[in-house]
């Protein structure tokens, strides 16, 4: 490679780069900007492309026209349930089928795998008559139990991660005296801490951004997530795109706060499925 | 360990996975088997009507043809619009230059806030009169653009929303563009090779797993778009956005036509094996594993 070729394809790159960030950060800009603005200013022309006064207590406003903060304090009551059903069934579930050699194993595994081809939308409304019946609808039950039977993604990633564990620590442990729940919550469960960071900060996402399931199952406004109230706040509130901005950023702001800290989990839950697969 | 204890173990741990596909899986789907052949508003008795909901389905509700090729069009839009600028966006990112860690966190931002947020905020981009890309294009001297409310331009719409949030997608190339052997790349360089053939002869082949993944996971994903046309246009303008899921939707919930809900659904779910079928089938002509004769 030549210096100069090197340069160029340099150049190029940060071209590039920059006008996919105008494509990619543009939306984020705007939509702040539009946070911060008076309502006159939304409908301004000329237009105002940044505010000379920031208004920031648009995002204050926001909890006095809705119960705000009983959205938030369902949707992160809503995600520690998921997290504490998703981490018992999954790492159990997992441990049996990478470390338990037993009969039907493979099937199960297999069956596993196979509903990651089932479309969400095909089983929604059977599950959602199923409920009906079971008397669930408009409460959190039906959005919080399934986490507690296993998801083949999660599964999946963490099957491949146990495997990676070597044999040889079992079979020590078993010479110790140690029986199948000692192995998994003394030895693999503190070996596995990366794969299991992966699945609890994809629960957290997952439920946090959730919208068919509680948009499905909760009536009641004493019962909407964050993802909810923002619907509800759109159709109300349809033209006062300052305070929708402010809700949609403060909808988001904990999600951008946990990617920071845990960037490298998300990565590894992401690749996972692609590229061991 | 005798076998028997094994087994016991075995079972126990995996009691939730076993009832959880019974219950949440196989009855959900007899469900959906049986009560295709009802009529059931979830308040009357249901009334059996045997095929009478595929009949409907197939010869009288022209909105069911109408939500399938609309179903088809954004897929078939979408997905390949989104691998290659997911692609080309991973290229870029694999590049070495500074700043590259603050260039990814932009790029994936998109993707990681919640979808109702991400529909939101487009909406407001979109709108006609005060919305950023209509003041864009008249600040540029361009005409502007009916986004949404043109029925031939809201699925293109909602086809260039959905290329902003692919950064999942650019995550799961940029791990394979990383786990491509650089004596590979290097070897078609001393060859004289240029950026072109590095693509089309390392690149490419390399990466042709991934981007099968891709594919069968982004097929899936278009089949079933329904929030963003739900919240943004419900379906409109004259049903242009009328997607599949969103037709399903309404069928379920603002007719309380459960049965023929329901074999909705089942017409879905063979389309989808159908259709994820044909990509597999096709995968052998051109997805090269590690390891096999080239």
């Amino acid at each position: 490679m030549t210096g100069h070729r090197f340069r160029w394809s340099r150049f190029w790159a940060y071209a590039l780069l920059l006008l996919g960030t105008v494509f990619y950060l543009g939306p984020f800009l705007w939509q702040l900007r539009s946070s911060i603005l008076p309502l006159s200013g939304v409908f301004a022309y000329p237009v105002v492309w940044w505010p000379e006064e920031p208004q920031w207590k648009n995002y204050l406003d926001i909890f006095a026209i809705i119960p705000f903060g009983t959205y938030y304090f369902n949707t992160v009551f809503l995600v520690v349930w998921n997290i504490v059903g998703t981490l018992i069934s999954n790492v159990c579930i997992a441990f049996a089928l990478a470390r338990i050699p037993f009969k039907g194993r493979n099937v199960l595994f297999a069956l596993s795998i196979g509903t990651l081809m089932i479309p969400t939308a095909v089983t929604m409304i059977p599950t959602y008559i199923e409920w009906s019946w079971l008397g669930g609808l408009n409460s959190f039950w039906p959005l919080i139990v399934p986490s507690f039977f296993g998801n083949a993604f999660f599964i999946f990633l963490l099957v491949q991660f146990f495997r990676s564990i070597p044999r040889e620590y079992d079979e020590a442990a078993f010479v110790d005296g140690a029986g199948y729940p000692q192995i998994l919550l003394k030895l693999i469960v503190p070996m596995a801490q990366p794969a299991i960071a992966v699945v609890v900060i994809f629960t957290f996402l997952n439920t946090w951004n959730d919208f068919m399931g509680p948009l499905f199952y909760l009536n009641d406004s004493k019962l909407f997530t964050l993802a909810l109230g923002l619907k509800s706040l759109l159709s109300s509130y349809n033209s006062y795109w300052h305070l929708l901005m402010a809700g949609a950023t403060l909808v988001s702001l904990p999600l951008i706060i946990v990617f920071f800290f845990a960037q490298k989990s998300f990565i590894e839950g992401l690749t996972a499925g692609g590229i061991k697969g | 360990m005798t076998f028997r204890k094994d087994s016991l173990w075995g079972w126990l741990f995996c009691l939730p996975l076993a009832l959880g596909l019974t219950i949440w899986v196989a009855f959900p789907l007899g469900v959906a088997v049986v009560m295709s052949l009802f009529q059931w508003n979830m308040i009357s008795p249901a009334v059996f009507i045997g095929l009478g909901n595929f009949d409907f389905m197939f010869f009288k509700d022209h909105l069911f043809w109408n939500s399938l090729w609309v179903m088809f069009y954004y897929t078939l839009l979408s997905v390949p619009l989104q691998l290659v600028t997911a692609f080309g966006l991973a290229l870029m990112l694999n590049t070495k230059v500074k700043g590259m860690g603050v260039f990814r966190t932009i790029f994936y931002l998109p993707s990681l806030i919640p979808v109702i947020v991400s529909t939101a905020l487009w909406m407001w981009l979109f709108n006609p009169q005060y919305g950023l890309f209509n003041l864009f294009l008249d600040a540029v001297g361009l005409p502007t653009q009916e986004w949404l409310t043109n029925p031939d331009m809201v699925i293109p719409s909602l086809v260039l929303m959905s290329l902003w949030s692919v950064g999942n997608i650019v995550i799961i190339f940029l791990a394979g563009l990383q786990g491509i052997p650089k004596e590979l790349e290097e070897a078609v360089t001393v060859d004289g090779g240029g950026a072109w053939h590095r693509l089309r002869h390392v690149i490419l082949p390399f990466m042709s797993p991934v981007i099968f993944y891709n594919l069968v996971m982004g097929v899936i994903a278009g089949l079933q778009i329904f929030t963003q046309p739900y919240i943004m246009t419900n379906g409109g303008p004259a049903n242009a956005s009328l997607t599949y899921v969103l037709h399903l939707y309404k069928q379920a919930f603002q007719f309380s036509k459960m049965g023929y809900a329901n074999a909705l659904a089942l017409i879905l779910l063979i389309l989808t094996m159908v259709l994820s079928l044909i990509v597999f089938k096709s995968s052998n002509r051109w997805v090269y594993y590690e390891g096999d004769k080239k």
